[in-house]
């Protein structure tokens, strides 16, 4: 069972957003679940240093539409905030920004007998050949930001 | 022997920054506007082979241009100045010596190579850029700045140097040729009297210079240009941004005595060199069309936050009046400025210099009556003559306190978001303005889902 002793207090820095980690970590045998990361803890998590590691490459978009629900489109809803970052070689299996007919879209990259093709989560749009004119890789999906709560 | 300076140019920067979150704009004419949306500041290929020219008011543009596409933005000097910083970010990644020239330009000390390395490393540089920013960059590597400059002119207009061009002074025969190819007047720094003159003694190319006789050249012209002679022929002479001429934008900052959090204090010491830096635009005749305020902890102070943060801010026009300058650095210190950071040194940058003579007047005037203009014109006259009578700082632009105990009424993120709606409408006219697309979370790019 999964039991919160006492709210954490997150004094969120707006520098670094930096957690106590370090109140977590000493409280975590109390709440139950083990530690073996006990002995290299730093003594903050920093999100922004663990979403964004290139931040001079890396860029927020908002995705709009609906067609990436199902399971291997990633789950990206519309609204949802995407990290992408730049830096990256686009890989088999990444969720990729890709700029077609002059527009930023959301497909997954997968590379079949050697050929890289976008594919949309959606079945009723056929993968298109990377090797397609006018198609532009623009970046790497590398995290979702969903928010329940504003 | 010094390290090798490479130049690295992005190339039409502001109409680049436009295309990377807005990829409808590639590949048609694109201008962007001045302040007040007034004249063209820049132009992609498509819109310079229009014939559309820099400094083009807004209503002189041909309506056959829009008829081939023509698309218009208005300054977004957030977005550019955000992407500029990220140019830098990448750049000192890769070598910690990276010196900002302007918006688009940086110089960047490449030691320890030489030969194929240097050109390789050049290749990375531009690659990386092109990779993290979606920008295209020149880059143009030599033994001194001046041929670096030489070099990035030609691997810009080259598209067979694939951006990037080295020269290694005129002892190579392709560096030799290259300099005999490259007009004088295209030389840094060279103006136009200058390279009549040099002309006049039939020397006309940029190897005629360098070739000619350093002691003629300094007794009948200046030492600076038997510098421009020397770094020609490959050696080093420049180091810091020349003070003297062709500069395109003016730095003034300072570290602080103590580190301090202190709005005030911070505040006025922007303030200082906001006039300090307006006082220099004055005295080498030039406008400033906008203004960069800097601030940064000491990176090298333990245990305490560390903090930079910079930002860019348009200016109603071009302008180098004190108080103009002033004012826009004033209603922009708490959007960089964190609350409790002890900061170590602040900064003021007035960029994209223009000449005030040479400026379009009706364009930019628009919107600024003749009377408000001959009256901050005489003020500010007077103002010099006060500092030059009394000396230095005998009469500085009041700090008011009131705007000290302002800032409690509204807190820092209400006037983030706010910025352009409390802007009074004559502010800034800028109707073509695209999303602050890296800044504002509000108007970052959409992307579809499909």
């Amino acid at each position: 069972m999964l039991h919160v002793s006492r709210p954490v207090p997150a004094s969120i820095d707006p520098l670094e957003c930096l957690l106590p980690l370090a109140e977590i970590s000493a409280r975590a045998g109390i709440a139950g679940f083990p530690s073996p990361a006990q002995d290299y803890v730093s003594d903050t998590i920093d999100l922004n240093h663990t979403l964004i590691p290139h931040p001079a490459a890396t860029y927020l978009v908002t995705a709009t539409g609906d067609s990436m629900q199902t399971a291997d489109g990633a789950g990206i809803q519309s609204g949802d905030l995407l990290v992408v970052d730049r830096s990256p070689e686009p890989r088999h299996g990444d969720i990729v920004i890709a700029v077609i007919d002059g527009e930023m879209v959301v497909k997954e990259l997968r590379t079949q007998h050697g050929c890289p093709r976008l594919h949309s989560a959606n079945p009723a749009y056929a993968p298109i050949p990377l090797a397609t004119q006018d198609i532009r890789l623009w970046g790497v999906v590398t995290s979702l930001i969903r928010r329940f709560r504003r | 022997m010094k390290a090798p300076i490479a130049l690295v140019d992005c190339n039409n920067f502001y109409t680049s920054c436009e295309r990377v979150f807005d990829p409808q704009l590639q590949g048609v004419p694109l201008v962007v506007l001045s302040n007040n949306d007034g004249c063209v500041i820049a132009r992609s290929e498509e819109a310079k082979a229009l014939g559309i020219a820099m400094g083009t008011p807004l209503h002189h543009i041909p309506r056959s241009a829009y008829r081939q596409g023509l698309v218009l933005k208005s300054s977004n000097y957030e977005l550019y100045g955000d992407m500029s910083r990220r140019v830098l970010a990448v750049l000192r990644e890769s070598t910690p010596l990276v010196e900002p020239y302007s918006i688009d330009e940086s110089w960047v000390e490449l030691a320890g190579l030489g030969g194929e390395r240097l050109e390789a490393e050049c290749h990375r540089l531009r690659d990386k850029v092109k990779r993290w920013t979606g920008l295209q960059v020149s880059v143009g590597c030599g033994p001194s700045r001046t041929l670096a400059k030489l070099a990035n002119r030609h691997a810009k207009r080259h598209p067979a140097t694939n951006g990037v061009s080295v020269i290694n002074g005129p002892v190579r025969a392709d560096s030799r040729a290259l300099l005999a190819r490259t007009l004088v007047s295209d030389v840094w720094g060279i103006g136009g009297r200058v390279s009549a003159r040099l002309q006049e003694m039939d020397i006309r190319s940029a190897l005629d210079l360098a070739t000619a006789d350093p002691t003629l050249i300094r007794r009948r012209f200046s030492v600076v240009l038997e510098r421009t002679l020397r770094e020609l022929g490959g050696l080093h002479c420049i180091d810091m941004i020349d003070d003297s001429e062709g500069k395109k934008m003016i730095m003034t900052s300072r570290s602080f005595g103590k580190m301090t959090a202190d709005r005030d204090q911070i505040m006025a010491s922007l303030m200082a060199h906001a006039s300090r830096g307006a006082e220099k635009l004055r005295r080498q005749g030039s406008l400033a069309s906008a203004v960069m305020i800097t601030l940064r902890t000491n990176k090298f102070a333990e245990g305490v936050a560390q903090h930079r943060d910079s930002k860019v801010i348009a200016l109603p026009w071009p302008t180098d009046d004190t108080f103009e300058i002033v004012r826009a650095v004033r209603r922009e210190l708490d959007a960089i400025r964190q609350e409790g950071v002890r900061y170590h040194k602040s900064g003021v940058l007035l960029m994209d210099l223009v000449d005030r003579h040479g400026r379009q007047l009706d364009a930019f005037q628009a919107k600024r009556d003749d009377n408000q203009r001959q009256r901050s014109e005489k003020l500010m006259t007077t103002l010099d003559s006060l500092n030059r009578r009394f000396g230095k700082d005998a009469v500085t632009v009041g700090y008011c306190q009131r705007i000290g105990l302002r800032r409690n009424t509204s807190t820092d993120k209400e006037r983030r978001s706010n910025t352009r709606g409390e802007e009074p409408d004559w502010w800034l006219r800028s109707r073509y303005c695209s999303n602050r697309w890296t800044t504002r979370l509000e108007e970052i790019p959409k992307v579809t889902l499909e």
